[in-house]
């Protein structure tokens, strides 16, 4: 996991085909377009890939996230660019001549054939004998942990059992990469998060290099090993989720990924105005002046005492700090979100996420004065889209 | 890092590789669309030249030379146009002629004998002037010189050209052109009556509790199994001049406008009533509860929701009707009397006058209705499946004594009718000698006896119903399936999807006389199917194409489309997937194609009528053959064997279907 921020759009194209090494990235879309007609699906994307990585292509719909899978699987061609597998050009095989397995949103069982046929489908075409392919699928049942389906239809199963019975299919047949289509969004809530568990322990298991698409973001930081956010057409940020959702390369990502207090505002000197108060930011390359959005997310908000004086008493740095009032609060079970307003905010909504700890301690309530500070390492400023 | 400039760079796309199965594919699909072309672009084609062909004798082709008694001093050469000109033998209009025709030579000489020591020379002015010398034809610039007793053998041959001029004679004879006219009225009141009786019949099934559902349904159905025409000798037992309810009709004759209306209300009514019933069953409950909430009254629902949720369904049904009377040839060839249209016309045109290229016109006026009525149904169907929302609530009849009775008294009208045609058949067949002799007896069964066809044909029906069942369906749903499934190679599925829909539009009649033009011609290498049962099964599978592609369609849109890329991804090639999956899955759609390819190769007399030969005579052109010879008694008979079979085909097609569901299709239960 060698990477830093948009590091795949920055990767230099490759002169020539090296053969496969242990440096060389198992999977490596270069310079790829896709064109439906008039409208671009896909703009010159670059991405490298890793043996045995799991990586999450996340984005609205729309953004292009499922183009760039089927063009991987070979189901829609792209119109420009390269794809090469294990150091092989694999730009105009043909899906059957590819090497993946993978899961459709809607499974894509054989509603006639019973489970373990299912399973045993790709295996049986591979001609091997009947007592190796039943303990194959035996073993395959057992993985996915279904091990007394083997004789229902797919109808007779709840959809995570289907969702399972698809992945066991896919990698039957032990394929270099697995292609996973929203596996998840056709679940109920509950299932979807043990199953988030379970295929991120399977991948772990076999070590099967795993490109996943998702609009979740939830289901994208809980399971990937980095993330690859796009947005009309393009690529946004490639970076592990720690990077995406602390380091966000773009005001899109910050917007996408977790909740943001966006603040359209200027920065002056170096400091983004908010409200009246004049708020110091670390980000290097945020613009220096001009018209910017400065995004600071709700839990970053750090709850104080009304007062300076006092905040500062309790240990904070003494910087970025303002005078607010909480307009209301809601309660969201493990924490607060407040609402807040007063006259040094002068109008800007900000939303803060406040700690059960933190609202007992400092006795918060609706309509209570009291200072939060905005640190400066988690104000990030963006220049606004022209 | 938001966008970046959006144009593409230079280069070429992706073309990925075919595989196997892409090509495979691809390769099943053009085959079957080569059988398509060939059996329907291409025939129709032939018709559709032929209509513009046409022959008539050119005189100034020919020049004679008459010698003296003693055979050696010759005439100046002269025209058969300079004769004819001083003559005026052959008057202008007997010079059209059709592809037959024969004029004798001897018509520009008068004083001929064929005692006569005098000679005769004839020969081309130009290369082509066909001529006949006895059974011989000649064709040359050379002279050729006869005596008298074989001039009198010498006949001028017609020339082939282009020209509109067939359908200028069409237009112009009015007992052919009055034929459009009746066609369009009878076709009219046809479709008037039937779909009134049907949208009754079918609101009544859908919107009421009347009670014995089942059975009525059951006998509408029923005019499906038996041909067109068979009502026809039913209508003559009942109100012919012998018909035991006559005196009903106050002196009209059955004979008519009126027979053939009725007569088409009775073989239309189950095709109309399956496609209103189909409209009126996927109207949503909510509307009505809506319509109520709002105090309503029921008529007003009726008018602002019902007859609206329904027109599709209504206009659908509408043309289908009308195609299918417009068409049809049997039943007013058995009871149209003096009264002409269309489609008889053309069964005159070249079984009656020999007059091919009369009949290709009068199939080209036919055409033009039918295809206009299949681009209206096609548009109209289209707008149908959008109407179909997933959320909507399936209407429930609530009991209503006598809504109820009104229901079942108008359905039980409907199926009196029914059983009383078909009824009157099957007293037909066995009555001994109608109406003198009203003993019950099978001679009328003792088909051998007859001309016709005799049991032969009987059984060459069966085997051609099962042949277009067995290919028909296999052709079909691999043809859809293809289509369906391929990746790319647009404009060819859309040529495919074309061919596909267009023997819907070509009445039966006209393909038949089209397979005449194009199978029959010597020159055609697929000339050796003609006359054989080979082209009664080409025919009957084209003909009855499309409504069995529409159904594999429908069934394999229903399947998932990611099997494929599934079977791919695990490096299974189709035809694996295939066996294994899609046509187990599409199992029910499959069976419904073949009972309907089945049923009607039984029925069809449009389809086969100008290409069955002696040794492939079938039964229901034996009907109308038997009918045509005044053995009508065996004509119902045979009718009614043609309806047993078609009853058990259905019985043995309920009993494998439900079988086959519970054997391979397990997994639709839970």
């Amino acid at each position: 996991m060698s990477t830093s921020t948009a590091r795949g759009r920055r990767t230099a194209k490759p002169k020539a085909q090296k053969p496969a090494g242990s440096s060389e990235p198992y999977l490596r879309i270069t310079g790829l377009w896709k064109a439906f007609g008039e409208f671009l699906a896909l703009k010159d994307i670059s991405l490298d890939v890793n043996q045995g990585e799991f990586i999450c292509f996340l984005g609205p719909s729309g953004c292009g996230k499922t183009t760039l899978l089927r063009a991987i699987a070979g189901l829609d061609p792209q119109t420009r660019g390269t794809i090469s597998q294990g150091g092989k050009d694999i730009s105009e095989l043909p899906a059957s001549g590819r090497d993946y397995g993978i899961v459709f949103q809607s499974y894509a069982l054989f509603p006639n054939l019973t489970i373990e046929r299912n399973i045993a489908f790709g295996l049986e075409n591979a001609g091997r004998p009947r007592a190796e392919i039943n303990a194959r699928v035996k073993e395959l049942l057992d993985l996915v942990g279904l091990p007394d389906q083997a004789k229902k239809y797919p109808a007779q199963l709840s959809g995570g059992q289907q969702q399972r019975v698809a992945l066991a299919r896919a990698i039957a047949v032990s394929p270099g990469l697995l292609l996973l289509d929203e596996p998840l969004s056709a679940l109920d809530a509950k299932v979807r998060v043990f199953l988030r568990h379970e295929i991120k322990e399977l991948q772990r298991k076999l070590g099967v290099t795993t490109i996943m698409v998702t609009h979740d973001q939830e289901e994208a930081l809980s399971m990937a090993d980095r993330i690859v956010v796009m947005n009309h057409g393009v690529i946004e940020q490639v970076g592990t989720p720690t990077q995406v959702y602390r380091h966000p390369a773009s005001l899109f990502v910050a917007d996408f990924i977790g909740e943001t207090n966006k603040i359209d505002t200027k920065v002056a000197a170096g400091k983004a105005k908010i409200g009246k108060a004049a708020i110091t930011f670390k980000a290097e390359d945020a613009p220096k002046s001009g018209e910017v959005i400065a995004v600071i997310r709700p839990e970053d908000v750090i709850p104080h005492s009304a007062g300076p004086k006092r905040a500062k008493a309790r240990g904070s740095r003494g910087a970025n700090l303002i005078d607010v009032k909480i307009d209301s609060m809601e309660f969201l079970g493990s924490y607060w979100r407040a609402h807040l307003g007063g006259t040094s905010l002068a109008g800007v909504p900000m939303v803060a996420n406040f700690s059960m700890n933190a609202v007992r301690r400092l006795g918060l309530e609706e309509g209570i004065d009291m200072t939060v500070e905005l640190p400066a390492e988690r104000v990030l400023v963006f220049a606004k889209a022209g | 890092m938001s966008d970046i400039g959006a144009t593409l760079p230079q280069g070429r796309p992706a073309r990925i590789r075919l595989d196997n199965d892409a090509l495979v594919k691809r390769g099943l699909m053009i085959v079957i669309a080569a059988y398509l072309f060939a059996a329907l672009a291409l025939p129709l084609y032939a018709m559709l030249s032929k209509s513009f062909t046409t022959y008539s004798f050119d005189l100034t082709r020919y020049e004679f030379q008459v010698s003296d008694e003693s055979g050696t001093n010759w005439s100046e050469p002269v025209t058969a146009k300079a004769l004819n000109d001083k003559l005026s033998a052959v008057p202008p209009a007997d010079l059209d002629t059709i592809s037959d025709g024969r004029l004798p030579a001897t018509s520009f000489f008068p004083d001929f004998s064929f005692r006569s020591p005098v000679k005769y020379r004839i020969r081309g002015t130009v290369e082509n002037a066909p001529y006949l010398v006895g059974l011989d034809p000649f064709n040359s610039i050379e002279w050729k010189e006869v005596d008298s007793n074989t001039f009198r053998r010498v006949m001028l041959r017609p020339v082939q050209s282009r020209s509109l001029a067939n359908y200028k004679t069409y237009f112009s004879t009015p007992s052919l052109f009055l034929s459009i006219e009746n066609s369009f009225f009878i076709a009219s009141v046809s479709t008037a009556i039937t779909i009134l009786l049907a949208f009754g019949f079918a609101y009544a099934i859908n919107r009421s509790c009347m009670p014995f559902k089942p059975a009525l349904r059951l006998i509408a159905m029923m005019p499906i199994l038996v041909p067109s025409l068979l009502p026809g000798i039913a209508l003559v037992y009942m109100f012919g001049n012998q018909g035991y309810m006559k005196e009903l009709l106050l002196g009209e004759s059955i004979y008519g406008p009126l027979g053939i209306v009725i007569g088409s209300v009775f073989f239309t009514f189950p095709h109309a009533l399956i496609i209103i019933s189909t409209a009126l069953s996927i109207s949503d409950q909510r509307h009505y509860e809506a319509a109520e909430s709002l105090r309503a009254s029921k008529w007003r629902t009726f008018w602002t929701v019902t007859i609206p949720g329904a027109r599709y369904g209504l206009i659908s049904a509408a043309f289908v009707v009308f195609t299918l009377v417009i068409t049809d040839f049997g039943l007013p060839k058995v009871i149209g009397g003096q009264y002409n249209v269309l489609a008889v016309d053309i069964y005159k045109q070249v079984i009656g006058q020999q007059n091919f290229e009369m009949g290709a016109v009068v199939s080209v006026v036919l055409l033009i209705p039918a295809i206009i009525a299949f681009i209206v149904d096609r548009i109209v169907q289209k707008k149908q499946v959008a109407l179909l929302s997933a959320r909507s609530v399936p209407y429930e009849a609530r009991p209503n004594r006598r809504f109820d009775m009104a229901c079942l008294g108008w359905c039980a009208v409907v199926a009196i009718f029914i059983l009383g045609i078909i009824g009157t058949c099957q007293f037909a067949a066995l009555i001994k000698f109608w109406p003198y002799d009203l003993s019950l007896s099978l001679k009328n069964y003792d088909f051998d006896r007859m001309d016709g066809g005799g049991w032969e044909a009987y059984r060459n029906s069966i085997q051609l119903a099962l042949l277009t069942a067995a290919i028909g369906t296999a052709i079909i749903f691999t043809g859809a399936y293809m289509v369906e499934k391929i990746d790319g190679f647009r404009t060819a599925r859309g040529l495919f999807q074309f061919l596909a829909m267009l023997p819907m539009a070509v009445p039966g009649l006209v393909l038949g006389l089209a397979y005449i033009f194009f199978f029959n011609n010597p020159a055609n290498p697929l000339n050796f199917i003609y006359g054989t049962m080979t082209i009664l099964v080409v025919s009957a599978v084209t003909h009855f194409y499309t409504v069995g592609h529409l159904t594999a369609l429908t069934a394999l849109k229903q399947i998932d489309k990611e099997f494929e890329p599934v079977a791919a991804s695990l490096r299974t090639p189709f035809h694996r997937l295939f066996a294994r999956v899609t046509v187990p899955v599409c199992l029910p759609a499959i069976l419904d194609i073949s009972i309907y390819m089945f049923v009607n190769a039984m029925t069809t007399v449009s389809a086969v009528v100008f290409l069955y030969s002696t040794h492939t005579a079938l039964a229901s052109v034996a009907v109308l053959n038997m009918d045509d010879a005044g053995d009508i008694a065996p004509a119902a008979a045979m009718g009614m064997m043609i309806f047993y079979t078609n009853a058990a085909a259905r019985i043995v097609h309920a009993i494998l279907s439900r079988g086959v569901l519970s054997r391979t299709q397990a997994w639709r239960f839970r």
